[in-house]
């Protein structure tokens, strides 16, 4: 019988028809969606913490309202997000203790620190950037509110990185400490963000399985080559340098050869010893319990409302 | 109470068409899914009204019966109009 059902299921697959919540799937398509749609989802809304560190010293009222409402698209990409992982069977709040506990994974770019506004400006151009490389073939994922909440997701995402790249195209047009400032950012930001596509792909023993569903469609050493070839070609805009000794460009492959990365550094933030991993939780935490009596105060009104109601019907 | 209720939220994004399904949040009533449907669906103008609906009062069909629901309608060309013969010539029809 299972294997019957997983045959069906594996040529619905093949056939590109969407997996609707309720259908018939394998436990483990399950788990490994419930896993990746909530640690995209947790990685939103702890991403919305180095941003968020700059809003009150935004340069100007402009930069202030670009960058308020890119935090606000977050918190709002992981309510799409968590609420697609509610399609499976598990609830949020059941997955936020989760990622509170240090239990569940989110990206580990956010472990990084925010240290100057250029910052800002490098996450929207580099992280937003690798973001959508890896979001964009998430539209057309097997799983059908997965890849509804990523078309959405995407549609915001290409403002973000476009504020991000303005915001350094201005620094590098501004006075030689601007410009530096912008070459420092891009020094600290390129290596997170090329691990931000995950291990080589002989290091990636799920992948095979997720590209089999049709859950990826491109594997990590794909999409971090795109990254490199487009990004290359837009540092080179600002007059800035990738921070990479070994990045040429290659006429037999038509593509950037690039270094070796720090893999050690990658799994070291992996397992929670990155400069912000702390600091990242203890945040989360402290938010959600000091909101404790917002939430408690919505019910018991929402309660009083219908009571109220009752008496007049 | 562990999570707050789940709402659908439906998004007519002009007049003349129909509510469409979006998504769904969690809201402690009708009002709060409101509010919080206009700011996390309509932030880019996508809609011109919201309907937000308990998602447990949504009754759905079965996708383990979804062969005998629609697949009767299958073998019933007679309901469409190409199914029956009209003469070349003749028109609006």
């Amino acid at each position: 019988m299972e294997a019957h059902l997983e045959k069906r299921f594996q040529d619905k697959i093949d056939q590109e028809i969407k997996i609707e919540p309720k259908d018939w799937m394998p436990e483990k398509y399950r788990k490994t969606l419930v896993r990746q749609i909530s640690q995209h989802a947790h990685s939103e809304i702890v991403g919305m913490l180095p941003e968020g560190n700059w809003i009150t010293r935004a340069p100007s009222l402009k930069r202030k309202l670009g960058l308020l409402a890119k935090v606000q698209d977050e918190a709002g990409h992981g309510l799409y997000l968590y609420a697609a992982a509610e399609t499976l069977g598990v609830e949020r709040a059941d997955l936020v203790a989760d990622l509170h506990s240090g239990k569940a994974k989110y990206s580990s770019i956010f472990n990084y620190p925010t240290m100057t506004w250029a910052d800002i400006g490098a996450i929207g151009w580099l992280v937003d950037g690798a973001a959508i490389m890896n979001q964009v073939p998430l539209c057309r994922c097997s799983y059908g509110p997965y890849a509804r909440a990523m078309v959405r997701v995407c549609k915001e995402e290409s403002f973000h990185q476009r504020q991000g790249f303005e915001i350094m195209m201005t620094l590098c047009n501004g006075t030689t400490e601007q410009k530096e400032m912008a070459q420092d950012a891009l020094n600290r930001w390129w290596w997170p963000s090329l691990m931000m596509f995950g291990p080589n792909d002989d290091e990636s023993p799920n992948s095979k399985q997720s590209m089999a569903w049709k859950i990826k469609r491109f594997s990590n050493d794909d999409l971090r080559q795109k990254f490199v070839d487009v990004t290359v070609e837009q540092a080179k805009h600002l007059g800035i340098n990738i921070p990479d000794p070994d990045l040429n460009w290659n006429e037999e492959t038509q593509h950037y050869d690039f270094g070796e990365i720090d893999w050690e550094e990658f799994w070291n933030v992996v397992k929670g010893n990155g400069p912000c991993n702390k600091a990242r939780l203890d945040a989360r935490n402290k938010a959600h319990d000091e909101g404790a009596w917002v939430r408690e105060a919505a019910v018991a009104y929402a309660e009083k409302k219908r009571k109220r109601k009752e008496k007049v019907a | 109470m562990k999570n707050w209720p789940l709402w659908e939220i439906f998004v007519r994004s002009k007049q003349g068409l129909s509510h469409k399904h979006v998504g769904s949040l969690h809201a402690a009533d009708a009002e709060m899914a409101m509010q919080n449907a206009r700011d996390v669906y309509t932030r880019r103008m996508e809609g011109v009204s919201i309907w937000v609906v308990e998602s447990v009062h949504v009754t759905a069909s079965d996708p383990d019966e979804k062969e005998s629901m629609f697949d009767p309608a299958n073998d019933k060309v007679y309901r469409h109009p190409t199914f029956y013969d009209v003469p070349d010539g003749v028109t609006h029809i």
